[in-house]
């Protein structure tokens, strides 16, 4: 594993994958990588979970299940992920080629006050390796986020890029300014217009 | 205990019919005719309830109609998706719900859930009903869920005690 000072802050992580995620609709975890997501790149495809911990692969897997055309990523945490482990199987299993998945791995709960999460003792992207993920990786630079994303982005999903990131010090992300039901809306627009472009995309070809 | 004359192919046809077109769930004995009916129709088998909650709501904000299928110790496991996503986000979703432990005549593992899910349900603000026990009145209880979900997206349930699904 990277030295912590190494890593980058969640924040420089969200911020050199967003770019990378355009025309992807995202799933964002409760907690601060949404808050930062929001704060760095905020679009209406993102959706920003506030509540039911652990669950943003699952919505994933149902937006990338029920729209394979449409392009899917999940900005995921390693307490979210340690909580809906049976994701990792279920999203093998199902193995839709267009879902992403990122884990921002900190090694703690940050929302919460910095409480240790046992993911540092636990190599999560072995276990998605293990469930039938197509590719797996792990980071700890952010030089190396952006080349290993294109990479995974290259071929077909499941794909899990593992970040190894370092608590921030700095000031945290504004909430989220949206009401659920409005995030709600917004995103389902998002989708409808990915699958026109996804359509549309199928037929040029 | 009078044996069911709704068959689960009767109770997927209903669904469809109403335009419910994504199926997810964690399987219960009492609904297993209904599993199998919706097996060449999409259905996937989920690790937790809770997860196929999270599945759904994805599936729904992508333009589908999920209904979730499991049994109430399973309803337990869910309520925080529920409360925290499936409400507050005005998700839709049709729970269908099996009453284990209903009237107290079961398993211990059941008794304290079957006592207790009403009065979850109406705690939570879920609205509910008993599901019919032929295909008269069960079409009838999911064109009234389709009702409800219409008019506030969110979760809404069918509870089906036992002997109901044959």
């Amino acid at each position: 594993m990277t030295p912590i000072a190494e890593r980058p802050t969640t924040r420089d992580a969200i911020a050199a994958v967003l770019p990378e995620l355009g025309g992807h609709a995202r799933v964002c975890a409760n907690g601060f990588i949404s808050r930062w997501v929001c704060a760095l790149g905020d679009d209406e495809a993102s959706f920003y979970m506030i509540g039911s911990m652990g669950l943003a692969s699952s919505i994933g897997l149902g937006i990338a299940t029920a729209r394979p055309e449409v392009p899917v990523a999940v900005l995921d945490g390693d307490g979210n992920v340690l909580m809906n482990l049976g994701s990792l199987a279920m999203t093998a299993v199902l193995a839709p080629a267009n879902f992403r998945h990122v884990v921002l791995d900190n090694g703690v709960y940050a929302s919460t006050g910095n409480q240790p999460a046992i993911s540092a003792s636990v190599e999560l992207e072995e276990i998605a390796r293990a469930a039938g993920y197509r590719k797996v990786a792990r980071v700890g630079h952010v030089a190396d986020i952006v080349p290993e994303l294109r990479a995974q982005l290259a071929e077909p999903g499941p794909t899990l890029l593992l970040i190894e990131t370092q608590p921030e010090s700095g000031p945290p992300a504004p909430r989220i300014p949206y009401t659920p039901p409005e995030m709600t809306a917004r995103v389902s627009r998002a989708i409808e217009r990915l699958a026109t472009v996804g359509r549309g995309g199928e037929s040029a070809r | 205990m009078h044996a069911g004359s709704l068959s689960g192919v009767e109770l997927a046809g209903a669904l469809r019919a109403r335009g419910f077109d994504f199926f997810t769930g964690v399987p219960c004995s009492l609904v297993a005719s209904l599993i199998t009916a919706l097996e060449p129709h999409g259905y996937v088998a989920e690790t937790r309830e809770d997860a196929a909650l999270g599945l759904a709501a994805g599936a729904a904000l992508a333009g589908r109609r999920p209904v979730v299928v499991m049994q109430n110790s399973g309803f337990g496991v869910s309520l925080n998706a529920i409360g925290s996503l499936q409400d507050i986000y005005a998700i839709p979703c049709l729970l269908v719900i099996t009453w284990r432990g209903y009237q107290g005549n079961d398993a211990p593992e059941h008794l304290v859930m079957g006592e207790a899910m009403p009065a979850i349900l109406d705690a939570m603000h879920i609205p509910w009903r008993e599901l019919g026990v032929d295909a008269a009145s069960a079409a009838a209880d999911v064109a009234w869920v389709r009702a409800r979900l219409d008019e506030k997206p969110g979760p809404v349930a069918l509870i089906v005690k036992p002997g109901v699904l044959a």
